[in-house]
C-alpha cells in the first residue's frame, strides 16, 4: 500500500508550513493583548514542528530524528505556555492590563 | 486527484483557516478556539505523515493543556470588559514583514531540490520509537523534563499571590 507521504510532495508541506509560520510572525508583530502574543507563537512553534515532521518523513529512512525534534519542540511550547501565562498574570497582577503596548516603564 | 490528496488539502484549509482566525478575530475567547482548530489539524498532518504517536502527542498537550492554560490566561487577565483583541498601530508594518517572510520562505521551497519519498519508509513501531527515545535519545528526554520542571515552579513562583499584595 502506497503511504500518504508517497503521493503528497514534500513542498505541499513546506508550503503549509511557511504559510502557518508567517501567521504566527504577523500576530507576534500586531496584536496588543499579550495572550494573544502568546498564542501566535504557538502558531508559529507548531509550523516548525510540521517542517521537521515532514522531512523526516521523507529524507530519513528510520524516521525518527525529526520525530523526536517534534516531541521536544511540543515539550518547549508547554513550558513556554506555562512560563509566559505566569508572567502575563504577574505584569496583569501589578498593572492590572495584559497590553504589551501599555507596560513601557522601560521603554526610553 | 487521490484520497490523500484531498485529506491533505482538506487539513491544510483547516490549519491555514485557523491560523489567520487566530490573528485577525476581535474577540480573544474565539482567538483561542481558532488556535485549537488550526492545532488540532495539525495532528492530521502528522497522521497523513505516518506518525501516530505524535498526532495523539498533539492533541493531548495542546488540544488538552495548552487550550485550558490559555482559557485560564485570558480568564485571569480580564479587566472589567472582556478584552477585545485590537491591533496595536504598528499592524501595518507587521503585515509587511510578514508578508516578505512569506515571500521568502516560499520562493526558497521552489527553488530547492527536495528529495522524493525514499520508498522504504515503514510505519513506525510504538516499540522502535520508544527504543529510540529511551536509549539514544535519554539525555536530551531527561533535561526536557527539567525544563518543564524548572518552568512550571517558576510559573508559580511568578505569579503566586505575594504576602501582603492586594
Amino acid at each position: 500500500m502506497e503511504t500518504a507521504a508517497e503521493q503528497i510532495p514534500l513542498e505541499s508541506f513546506l508550503f503549509v508550513s511557511a504559510i502557518l509560520f508567517s501567521t504566527g510572525v504577523f500576530g507576534v508583530l500586531s496584536r496588543r493583548n499579550a495572550v494573544q502574543i502568546i498564542m501566535s507563537v504557538e502558531l508559529m512553534l507548531n509550523a516548525v514542528a510540521v517542517n521537521f515532521v515532514a522531512f523526516a518523513a521523507y529524507t530519513d529512512g528510520e524516521l525518527f530524528r525529526g520525530l523526536i525534534f517534534a516531541v521536544f519542540v511540543i515539550i518547549i511550547a508547554a513550558a513556554e505556555v506555562g512560563l509566559a501565562l505566569g508572567l502575563v498574570l504577574g505584569v496583569f497582577r501589578r498593572r492590572a492590563t495584559a497590553n504589551v503596548d501599555e507596560v513601557s516603564q522601560l521603554k526610553w | 486527484m487521490t484520497v490523500a490528496e484531498i485529506v491533505f488539502y482538506l487539513i491544510a484549509a483547516v490549519a491555514i483557516i485557523g491560523g489567520i482566525g487566530v490573528v485577525t478575530v476581535p474577540n480573544v475567547i474565539h482567538a483561542a478556539m481558532f488556535l485549537v482548530l488550526s492545532l488540532l489539524a495539525t495532528a492530521g498532518f502528522y497522521i497523513l505523515l505516518s506518525s501516530e504517536f505524535l498526532a495523539l502527542v498533539q492533541i493531548l498537550v495542546y488540544g488538552g493543556g495548552v487550550a485550558v492554560i490559555i482559557l485560564f490566561g485570558l480568564m485571569l487577565t480580564r479587566g472589567r470588559e472582556l478584552p477585545l483583541a485590537s491591533s496595536g498601530a504598528q499592524w501595518p508594518a507587521g503585515l509587511l514583514a510578514s508578508g516578505v517572510l512569506l515571500v521568502g520562505l516560499l520562493t526558497a521551497v521552489l527553488d530547492s531540490e527536495w528529495p522524493r519519498q525514499t520508498g522504504e519508509v515503514a510505519l513506525i513501531s510504538m516499540q522502535n520509537l520508544a527504543g529510540a527515545l529511551f536509549r539514544d535519545w535519554l539525555l536530551p528526554f531527561e533535561i526536557a523534563s527539567l525544563v518543564l520542571t524548572v518552568a512550571l515552579i517558576g510559573a508559580i513562583v511568578i505569579s503566586r499571590q505575594e504576602e501582603g499584595e492586594a
